[in-house]
Parts: structure tokens; sequence; C-alpha cells
């Protein structure tokens, strides 16, 4: 009976240790059944107090309408629409994660896509908030669904981007959040087999959906599993080239260009990766999940991180380039006037956009670097907030200044309930990212015991000795057999 | 509700546990389940399964949506309030494409998702019995089921021959969500078993 999970010694293991599948179990479940630290009660109560401000932002928005933020006729997109490009993107790391990585049968997303899926669906909900906060009239957001109404009736204008957004963003959320869910469900099923206190009985016992491990189940929760990778593939492309239609399809200088799709699609993968990375490097520090969430794991992303930052350079390089060469003179100006040159009211904005998503990620061809903890977190946040930036750059600096210099801006700043707003997202975010660390598994446990006689160190240490078998031998005792 | 006895047994290794399925299954007891703490290639068509067609029924949600968004858009802007938006054409398709693809994905999920539901029947506050709780930590559970021709100490110890650890007889009453996937299982035959050599 050969079932041998052969892998070359040349890939390094993924899970550190001398594991077996009880020791899986303890590892990941012990962060969840033990009392919550100090730590993390620090951490939960400064993420609701955020959360708070947050909620007392948008209150006095809603009380007094818009006008508490610094939006005007000239620049009605600000902080807001920044913010709400800043978060989408971000949410766009887990499902790349869990489901193209899936399809593309990389071992190591295993280690780190429940928590990045997690993170994917925080970040879609803060992202939400902003366009909806941002009607003003938020009683009515509901206007942007097709209901059968007393207007006629009329329907929502199934061509405009904006709505195309409703679609995607709501339709992105319930699909990752299904996925994240349906993987989540075995997992919450094995804390319910351990729970011994009444409470977590009953809540793991809800939560569990009443998952048993049988075989016909498993397989048909893989089928689910690989379906809906293939359905969220195309999906996490589509959702960030719709956002970036919202700029694309419209006539204003330094949004209307055809390269934004797939530029905004790097621009979201480098960003989430970052903010999985910020997330990762403490969590796995903090639940001392090290053999799990290992190294190499950080590694294998900062080389995403490398990689899709040059493609966000390079598309950076080729609209400048483009806006110079296609000689539209509006084009050129909203560039080397708005956004190149230094001394223009936001040029310094521009140009931290190029240090932080341009040039510092450079630094990751260096293998010292890239495995360097302490960097890489210095360098997650960096991208972050040069990819705010990004953002800001592409929204305030086209539309402040546009065709009519009578109509142009004076200098756009946010007021403090803004930027509370923004603030008040980080709370939300934290705050469910804190609940979700506290109460269930930051690393899928089935799927890391599916991996584990793969790639385990203990277990790869031993096919050293399968490399120097001859190859008919070694194809004799291990034929790969997967039964009748 | 009647009792079924069952005979339990638990495997710490999945090598271990593939053989001991097919001389079970070889030998004419009727697997009542195999429970597993994350799922086993292989395992099910080892256990005589069939394959699931959830994705079969996926493709029909997929196409489902499709048709709903591109009929729904089509009617409401060609037929029922068509609007001129700069002259262009009412059944502007292109412009329709990127609603039509996110209600494909949507129905084709959320579908499926709640298929899978309803064939595995979970939901919350679902309680279910999977003979050992160590089923979702470390063991693989296989019972079978014992009818009133088996012999009980004999099917316990051809089951230790296999290499299962603690083997036992159970009883459970019969339930709802008992047995429900025992008529899948088909006869072991010849020709499976040569391919599997």
């Amino acid at each position: 009976m050969g079932l041998i999970r052969y892998e070359s010694q040349v890939r390094v293991p993924l899970v550190e240790g001398d594991k077996n599948y009880h020791q899986i179990t303890e590892d990941i479940c012990r962060p969840v059944e033990a009392r919550p630290s100090r730590a993390w009660w620090i951490g939960f109560i400064i993420s609701v107090a955020f959360l708070l401000f947050g909620i007392v932002s948008v209150t006095m928005e809603v009380t007094y309408g818009v006008g508490q933020w610094n939006l005007n006729k000239t620049v009605g997109w600000g902080w807001d629409i920044t913010n709400f490009v800043w978060w989408i993107g971000i949410g766009h790391a887990g499902t790349l994660i869990s489901a193209i990585l899936l399809l593309f049968r990389q071992g190591w997303r295993t280690g780190v896509n429940r928590a990045a899926e997690a993170m994917t669906i925080f970040a879609v909900m803060c992202a939400g908030q902003f366009p909806i906060w941002h009607m003003g009239r938020v009683w009515d957001a509901f206007f942007v669904l097709p209901y059968p109404n007393t207007r006629g009736p009329l329907w929502v204008n199934f061509n405009s981007p904006l709505l195309w957004d409703v679609f995607a963003i709501s339709t992105y959320f319930t699909v990752s959040l299904l996925f994240w869910y349906s993987g989540l469900i075995p997992d919450v099923a094995t804390l319910r087999d351990r729970a011994k206190k009444k409470w977590r009985k009953l809540f793991y016992g809800i939560t569990a959906f009443g998952w048993t491990g049988s075989t016909k189940h498993w397989q048909r929760h893989e089928a689910l599993s690989l379906v809906l990778a293939g359905l969220s593939t195309p999906l996490v492309l589509s959702v960030h080239t719709i956002v970036s239609f919202d700029f694309a399809t419209s006539v204003v200088p330094g949004w209307h260009t055809t390269i934004f799709p797939p530029y905004f699609v790097a621009g979201a993968i480098f960003s989430g990766f970052a903010m999985v990375q910020t997330l990762l490097v403490v969590t796995r520090k903090v639940l001392s999940l090290e053999q799990y969430i290992t190294i190499e794991h950080i590694q294998v992303m900062n080389k995403v991180i490398v990689l899709t930052g040059s493609i966000v350079g390079i598309a950076y390089l080729t609209e400048l380039f483009i806006s110079w060469y296609g000689a539209n003179k509006y084009e050129g100006f909203a560039f080397m006037q708005n956004r190149l040159n230094l001394s223009s009211p936001y040029g310094w904005a521009y140009w931290i956009m190029m240090g932080c998503n341009v040039l510092s990620p450079q630094i990751f061809w260096i293998k010292k670097m890239r495995t360097s903890l302490t960097l890489t977190f210095f360098m997650s946040i960096l991208i972050n907030i040069g990819m705010w930036f990004e953002r800001f750059v592409i929204i305030v600096t086209s539309v402040y200044r546009d065709y009519l210099p009578s109509a142009w801006s004076t200098y756009y700043r946010p007021t403090i309930w803004e930027v509370g707003f923004y603030m008040g997202t980080f709370g939300l975010f934290f705050t469910c990212y804190f609940l979700f660390a506290k109460f269930f598994p930051v690393v899928a446990l089935a799927e890391i015991k599916h991996i584990l006689k793969r790639t385990g160190d203990v277990y790869k240490s031993k096919m050293g000795e399968l490399e120097v078998q001859p190859a008919e031998e070694f194809a004799e005792v291990h034929s790969h057999d997967h039964g009748a | 509700m009647s009792v079924k006895k069952f005979i339990v047994g638990s495997f710490d290794d999945e090598a271990v546990l593939f053989p001991a399925v097919k001389k079970v299954r070889k030998t004419g007891y009727k697997i009542h389940d195999v429970y597993t703490p994350f799922p086993i290639h292989g395992l099910d068509s080892t256990m005589g399964l069939r394959d699931t067609s959830l994705h079969t029924a996926g493709f029909i949600y997929a196409i489902t949506g499709t048709a709903t968004a591109l009929g729904f858009i089509s009617w409401a802007l060609t037929y029922d309030w068509p609007l001129n938006f700069g002259g262009k054409p009412f059944f502007s398709l292109p412009a329709w494409i990127p609603i039509t693809f996110e209600l494909t994905v949507l129905f084709s999920s959320v579908g499926m998702v709640l298929t899978f539901c309803y064939l595995c029947q979970l939901a919350p506050f679902v309680k279910k019995d999977h003979f050992n709780l160590r089923s979702t930590d470390d063991l693989f559970i296989m019972a079978f089921e014992c009818t009133e021709k088996t012999n009980e100490t004999e099917a316990v110890a051809f089951l230790q021959t296999l290499g299962a650890k603690n083997v036992k007889v159970d009883y459970r009453e019969t339930q709802w969500w008992l047995g429900r996937y025992d008529k899948e299982i088909k006869v072991f035959d010849k020709k499976t078993e040569v391919a599997a050599v």
C-alpha cells in the first residue's frame, strides 16, 4: 500500500517541529481555549475605543450632513472614497490566497489562509461603510437595489459602474464569507469535541453545524471548496476591476485610462499582502504559532509583495509616460503639474506613494531582508501607507484641478470627523480580528493535518532516504495508489 | 426508534486505514461510515462512494444566475422603462456583463453552499453523533453496522487484525441522520480490486 506523499527536499518544510495530528490540534486550539491574555484585552479595548470614536464621527455626519466632511463641489470624493478603495484593496489578499493558491496547489497557503480570509471579510466590511455613509441620506441607501417601487417602477441604472460596484462588493462579501465559513466548520467541530465548559459546548455546538467528518461529507466539502475557489478567482479579479471602472469610465483627467483594471488589481494584491504580513507577523508571535506560520511563509509573501509592487511601479511609469506621449494637455497637466511637481499642493503625496510602493519593496530582492521579521513588519506598514496615498493621489489630485480653473479647489484637508470615520473602521477591523483570533482557530486545522505528512519537518527529513533509491524500486514500493 | 448495533474501530494512521477499508468491504461487511479529521483523498472511492454531483448543481445555479441577470436587465432597460443614456442603444449588452458575471458567481456560490448543507444535513443547532470525539482530532473512526447474522466477536477480532485500535461494539438509536448514505455504497467488484494493486 503506497500511500506516499513525497515532496522534494528542495522545498522547505511548512510545518516545523516534531508534530503529529494531535499535537497540531493542541497547538492551534491552545490560544482559543486559554483565557485571554492581558495583551489581548489591551488591544481589544483600544480597538473598541477606536470603533466608538468612529460611531461618534458617523453620527455627526448623519446628523449634520456630509458638510461635516471638508468635501466640496470640486473635491466630491476625498478621504471617504480613498478609504473605501484602500480597504477593498486590502480585502483582496484573503481570497487570492485561499482561492488562487488553492487552484495553483500551493501548499504554503494552508498556514495563512484562514487568517487572511478573515481579514478579507473584515476589510470588506470596513470598505462597505464608506460609500454607504457617503450617501448622506443613508436611510435611502436601499435605493441602490433594484426593487419594485412606486416610482414607475424606476429601475437602477444597470449601465453605471457605481451600480456594478454595489453588485461586485456585495457578491464578494457574500462569497468570501461562505468560503471562509464553510472551511471553518470542520475546525469548529474540533473545538466543539474538545470543549469542556458548558458555554463552549453550546457555542461551538451551534457554530459547527453538526459536522461529523464523515467521508461523504468530506468528499462534498472538497468539491465545494474547489468550485468556490474556481468561482472566487475571477471574482476577486472582477471586484477591483469594477472598482477601477468607477474612475476609468469617467472623463476626468488622470482617471480616464485603460490601464486601470490590471493596475488596480495588482495594487490590491500588493496592499492586501502587506496587511496580511502586518497581522500575521504579530499573530504568530503572540499565539506562538511560529511552527505553522513559518519564516518561509513570510518570505513567500514578501516575494509576492516585491512582484506586485513592481507591477504597480510599471503601471505608475506607464501612465506617466502616456500622459506625456499622449499629448492630451489636460491629462498631461494632471500628471506633470498636479502630481509630479513636488511644489504643487499635493506633490508630496505623489512622492510618498512612489517611495513607499515602488522603491521600498525592492529591498525584498535580498533574501536576508525577506526573512527578517522586523523589516517585514516595518515594510508592511510602509506599504499600507503608500497604498493609501496611491488612492488619495488618484482621487484628489485628479479632481481638485480639472478642466475649469474657476472651479479649482483650494487645499482640501479632512475634518476630524472624516479622520474619525477612518479611525473607526480601524476599530471595526481590529475588534473583529481580535474576536476572531480569540474564538476561532487562526490556522486551518484540517488543512494543516492534510499537508503534514508531505511537508512536515519530520516526515520530510525521512524522504531523503527515498531520493537515493533507484527509480524502479521507488516506483515499485510507492506506486501512487488512491484505492479502488 | 430502534437501536442499531455498530462495530467501531479507530485507526491512527491513514496508511493502515486504506487496506482495512478494502478488506472490510471485501469480506462483505457494510461500512456505515468512516469519520476522519481531515479529507483523505481516495478514501471515498475506496469505500465505494460515488462521486458527488455538487459541481453539477453549482453549474445549474450559475446559469440560473446568468439568465436571471440578463433576463431582468434586458427586460427592465429595453421593455419596462427604456432610458436614453447619451443616445446609446437600449440593449447595451457589454455594460451588463459585470452584473451578469457577479450574479452568476453569487447564485452559484450561495446555491452550492445551501445544497452542501442540505445534503450533509448541516445547520446551526443540529446535533449528530460520530461515535468518537477524537475523530475530529487525530483518529480515523470506522463504523460498520451489525445485522442479525453478524458474529460480534469475530467481527471485532477481524477489525483488530486489520490494525484497528480500541475496537468496541456500540449501540446507537436510529435517528433521522443515521444510515443515510449506505444505500450509495456499491458492492465491491473484482475489477476495481485489480486496478488498485
